[in-house]
């Protein structure tokens, strides 16, 4: 967008065009660049003290027009027409929206349509979009880069700072390129790939960098499983995650509310079909994953690249050669209550939680919907399944899924953050164990003394099903051999 | 954010080092929503001792802080600086600071000078012999003052520069708000906009 004359043309990267096309003055001398935000999500949690900010300097908010805000992380999803019980939590909802009336800034609040969690309602609006900067007050703002957009968390001096300015200093990230090549078996998902590629790199590997995930297992996924991919780049450390904009891209935007119209569209998608990496360009740092090898893939330890195949066996920390590490797993496996050499698929859940922004939407649903359909879950398990926004709740009960989701014994749940992190009354109790298609296995992330396994959807089902951590591929050979047995008698 | 170039208030000394930022404030006053109104916060543990040096008379109403080394270690928490700025603090002088916290400090004006251990050491002294004694502290000549004698401290230049012209990151973003709106001016029409449509 930017003078054609600032543009290098040395070939580059996803990552540096959007950066180059955002740039509105180059920083000198270790100086950081200041970079124009396109669009800026408010929720909650990390708006007040920057509202308060602008408050006190008199400053108003720049471009009303940049900004959304909605209720997510502190809401209920049931009773939500009753006062919020906890003081914390309604009081962040109540200045929320005080603040946003003050400012103008348009917000869904809880029981409005557009309400949920933020990274569900920025694409779902078609408010995210390929070349653009995103930020937000949270870190899994990366979520947005499955558009090719760059789009990342901020801490809450930043919040005001984009409110008060629409721009950020900053020092441009470095790029790595995560090539997931092949095809995927049937069962795996994008969430197996994220978790397999933490697992790879590490819960630091991606320090720094800008992540671009690339190759023909990543062209072949959905926009809902890029965004999982995306959103769990955090998780690996990094700045952001990015996948180009393709066909997929334009399709999965095309009509939606806020996505460009007549001659803006065509304008849009001939630049969006600029931006994908030139042939060429040097990444800071490559890697490179075997999709074919892939496995359904689930966490045994309270970080998210504490992980292995659901085939696997819990690992042996006297075999891990780094003493950190080493450290860490022992420290883990204690806090999980769990023994070396375990195979995962004997571990008993109590409790399965299908929801957060990494597998909330609309596609998520229908995965976990087609392996419990007709089935009941398992004695004792408690299931909540908790849509990613209320046009979700909407648009799956408008296909039947609340039924199957009732039918099966699991609880239909109203949108929000939920179970992900607990802020809200969906907690674990201390030492329960969750089958949990969120992000986060820290300690105490669900509720004190909460033990949480990251799985995909559809291992998410399986669980719920069986009772211990299983695919969808475990039911049919449980299936076949009822079967068996049936023609016995 | 005001203007820094020089203050002159009375000296409290805090004779410890690795004050963290839990002891500066403790995590429960983070559940607050507003960015003003801590100086009720402000090491509200130790503050529950009478013997505590904030409450004993002089000191109430102190806004230079002369701390041990490594203050402002532990959590980012940008609080801390708030409850200090809230209680009136203009200046803290510490032999050491915590990086974030030197950093958090600098975007909320509140200055940081590093001084040396044995300058504490007599600050503290000449504090003690004459409680509630006022101290200058000058940025410009990046010295402080304590009736005759005077200590120099370190701060970096760029931050020295913004307490100079009292520019926080906005302000100092907002300096370039021709270059903004040139920028505002070439964004395309395809741009998401949240405007509601219809
Ligand atoms: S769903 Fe979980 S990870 Fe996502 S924004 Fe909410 S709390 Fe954060």
């Amino acid at each position: 967008m930017s003078d054609i004359s600032s543009i290098p043309d040395r070939p580059r990267t996803l990552a540096e065009k959007v950066w180059d096309d955002h740039l509105v003055v180059k920083g000198e001398n270790g100086q950081p660049d200041l970079i124009y935000i396109d669009l800026h999500l408010v929720h909650e949690v990390t708006s007040p003290q920057a509202f308060d900010g602008l408050r006190a300097e008199g400053r108003p908010v720049r471009r009303l027009d940049l900004t959304i805000a909605t209720e997510d992380h502190n809401t209920p999803t049931i009773d939500i027409d009753k006062p919020i019980a906890d003081l914390t939590s309604r009081t962040q909802i109540e200045t929320l929206r005080r603040n946003a009336a003050d400012f103008g800034v348009r917000l869904h609040s809880l029981g409005d349509m557009e309400q949920g969690i933020v990274h569900v309602v920025g694409p779902q609006l078609g408010l995210t979009m390929p070349g653009i900067t995103v930020v937000c007050g949270d870190s899994h703002t990366s979520t947005h880069g499955a558009f090719g957009a760059m789009a990342f968390g901020i801490g809450t001096s930043e919040v005001e700072h984009v409110l008060a300015t629409q721009t950020l200093p900053l020092k441009p990230f470095k790029t790595m390129a995560i090539t997931v090549e092949g095809d995927l078996k049937p069962g795996v998902t994008a969430k197996d790939i994220i978790l397999a590629v933490i697992a790879k790199i590490g819960t630091g590997g991606g320090q720094g960098y800008v992540l671009e995930y690339r190759g023909s297992a990543i062209r072949s996924l959905s926009m809902e499983g890029r965004m999982t991919i995306c959103n769990m780049s955090i998780e690996a450390g990094a700045r952001a995650g990015m996948v180009a904009p393709d066909e997929t891209t334009f399709a999965y935007l095309e009509g939606r509310p806020h996505a460009p119209k007549g001659q803006d569209w065509d304008d849009a998608v001939a630049y969006w079909r600029t931006l994908p990496t030139d042939e060429g360009a040097v990444f800071d740092a490559e890697v490179f994953i075997d999709a074919n090898e892939l496995e359904p893939f689930v966490t045994w330890g309270t970080n998210p690249g504490q992980g292995v195949s659901l085939s696997d066996v819990i690992p042996t920390p006297a075999d891990i050669a780094d003493d950190n590490e080493r450290a860490a797993a022992e420290r883990a496996l204690q806090y999980m209550d769990l023994q070396p050499g375990t195979p995962m698929k004997q571990i008993p859940v109590d409790a399965v939680f299908m929801g957060s922004c990494t597998n909330s939407r609309i596609e998520d649903l229908r995965a976990f919907a087609s392996i419990i359909k007709g089935r009941k879950k398992a004695d004792g398990v408690r299931v909540m399944v908790v849509p990613g926004s209320a046009r979700v709740r909407l648009e799956a009960e408008a296909e039947g899924i609340d039924l199957i989701v009732k039918d099966f014994g699991a609880e239909w749940r109203f949108a929000g953050c939920s179970m992900c992190l607990g802020m809200n009354p969906d907690q674990l109790a201390p030492g329960e164990r969750c089958a949990s298609t969120s992000n986060r296995n820290f300690e105490g992330r669900q509720g004190k003394g909460g033990r949480t396994h990251l799985v995909s959807p559809l291992v998410a089902a399986a669980t719920a099903i069986r009772g211990t951590l299983s695919s969808p591929s475990d039911l049919d050979a449980a299936d076949a051999q009822l079967e068996t047995t049936g023609a016995e008698a | 954010m005001e203007k820094f170039t020089t203050h002159t208030g009375v000296a409290a000394p805090l004779k410890r080092s690795n004050v963290d930022t839990d002891q500066i404030i403790p995590a429960v006053f983070l559940k607050r929503v507003t960015k003003t109104g801590f100086e009720d916060a402000l090491f509200h543990g130790w503050r529950q001792d009478p013997e505590f040096v904030l409450n004993q008379d002089p000191y109430r109403a102190a806004s230079v802080l002369v701390a041990g080394a490594d203050f402002g270690t532990g959590s980012s928490r940008e609080h801390a600086v708030w409850a200090l700025r809230d209680y009136g603090f203009k200046v803290v002088l510490s032999p050491r600071f915590a990086d974030i916290f030197r950093g958090n400090s600098g975007k909320q004006g509140l200055v940081t000078g590093v001084i040396s251990e044995d300058d504490a050491q007599r600050f503290w002294a000449a504090i003690d012999a004459q409680p509630g004694v006022e101290m200058t502290v000058d940025l410009v000549t990046r010295t402080a003052t304590l009736g005759d004698f005077t200590a120099a401290f370190d701060i970096d230049d760029y931050t020295r520069w913004r307490l100079l012209e009292g520019l926080d990151d906005i302000g100092l973003t907002l300096r370039n708000e021709d270059r903004i709106a040139q920028f505002e001016a070439r964004r395309e029409a395809w741009r998401p906009r949240t405007t509601p449509v219809s």
